[in-house]
């Protein structure tokens, strides 16, 4: 066996070993969705149904429901959806940072300030979103 | 069972992978097929919301698969949660009701709908021609699997550092964007001060 063999072998078994360390996980998955699903179909096939006009009626904490279930919602849930998805995007690009940053920083604060002007950039929106009243309900 | 009879009928090996490999990725290639019909033939546009997590999980699936750990990830935090959270927002946001109303509001979108779609099918249709031609997908030569954190990070700070910092003025647009869109609506019921 020539090294290119062994090195070939040994970046074979790794990849393999790293996709063996998800199977717990397909595991996991696959018992999620049984449990739900044969808790569903068990108690559709088990339980007495005996409907009634009051039992099939819309249950609003006891009070009687009047309009419809679906009002328009604000607005300002999108500018909360819109906030939470960059931010949460920023998060996503500081984990590979974070990985090889020890390493990259040995030879000079280059990486610490690539990063510094990406969330600068961030934190500028994150400024005009505070300013012009984004950030509080009413 | 989808994928199971695709995989009968297409047995494609790659010399390095293992039979669970192959056997998860025509199952969940099929979750992600029968989820993403399902993202247009319920009626219910919450329901296909659903349908199309259960599709965007799948293909979180098939880039472990691929060995993109990172990207799996990035697929569940980012599409899964934080861009589902928005369309359901959006969904509940513009209030569609039922889709009769909403079809002939769209009769024109829909021809459009059919050019795109048969564009892109066609491009997908001439590469996958082409790839099945000639089997020399691009091959990993080094030992590190190219979806790895540690390779993207490598890569998105030394090479890809431009685009990286584009990618913070594009999400800084998004935010100015977002604001601008809500603010004027806020502006113009402070105006009218009537409905709230």
């Amino acid at each position: 066996m020539t090294t290119e063999d062994m090195v070939k072998t040994s970046a074979r078994s790794k990849t393999e070993d790293m996709l063996n360390e998800y199977i717990p996980i397909l595991i996991l998955t696959i018992t999620a969705a049984l449990f739900a699903a044969i808790n569903l179909v068990l108690s559709h096939l088990l339980g007495p149904r005996k409907s009634s006009r009051s039992k099939l009626s819309v249950y609003e904490s006891g009070m009687k429901p009047r309009g419809d279930a679906r009002h328009r919602f604000s607005i300002k849930f999108y500018l909360i959806a819109m906030v939470f998805i960059i931010f949460d995007i920023e998060v996503v690009f500081l984990y590979p940072w974070a990985l090889i940053f020890r390493q990259y920083v040995a030879a000079g604060p280059f990486i610490l300030i690539e990063m510094l002007v990406f969330i600068g950039i961030l934190v500028l929106g994150y400024i005009y979103v505070w300013k012009k009243g984004g950030l509080t309900w009413d | 069972m989808f994928g199971a009879i695709l995989w009968f009928a297409f047995p494609i090996n790659k010399p390095g992978d293992t039979l669970l490999q192959n056997a998860l990725f025509f199952v969940l290639g099929g979750v992600v097929v029968i989820s993403a019909l399902c993202v247009i033939y319920f009626r219910n546009p919450i329901y296909s919301a659903l349908a199309l997590v259960t599709a965007l999980f799948a293909v979180a699936g098939l880039f472990i698969i691929l060995e993109a750990y990172f990207v799996a990830a990035v697929q569940v935090i980012v599409y899964a949660g934080a861009i589902m959270v928005l369309f359901l927002f959006v969904i509940m946001l513009l209030n569609l009701g039922d889709e009769e109303s909403l079809e002939d509001r769209l009769s024109w979108a829909k021809r459009v709908a059919v050019v795109i779609a048969s564009l892109f099918f066609a491009e997908v249709f001439y590469i996958t021609i082409k790839l099945v031609g000639s089997v020399n997908a691009p091959k990993v030569t080094s030992g590190q699997p190219v979806g790895d954190p540690k390779t993207i990070g490598e890569l998105l700070f030394t090479k890809f550092l431009l685009p990286f910092e584009v990618a913070s003025l594009i999400l800084l647009a998004a935010l100015i964007g977002v604001i601008t869109l809500v603010h004027r609506r806020s502006d113009e019921r402070s105006h009218t001060s009537s409905d709230t």
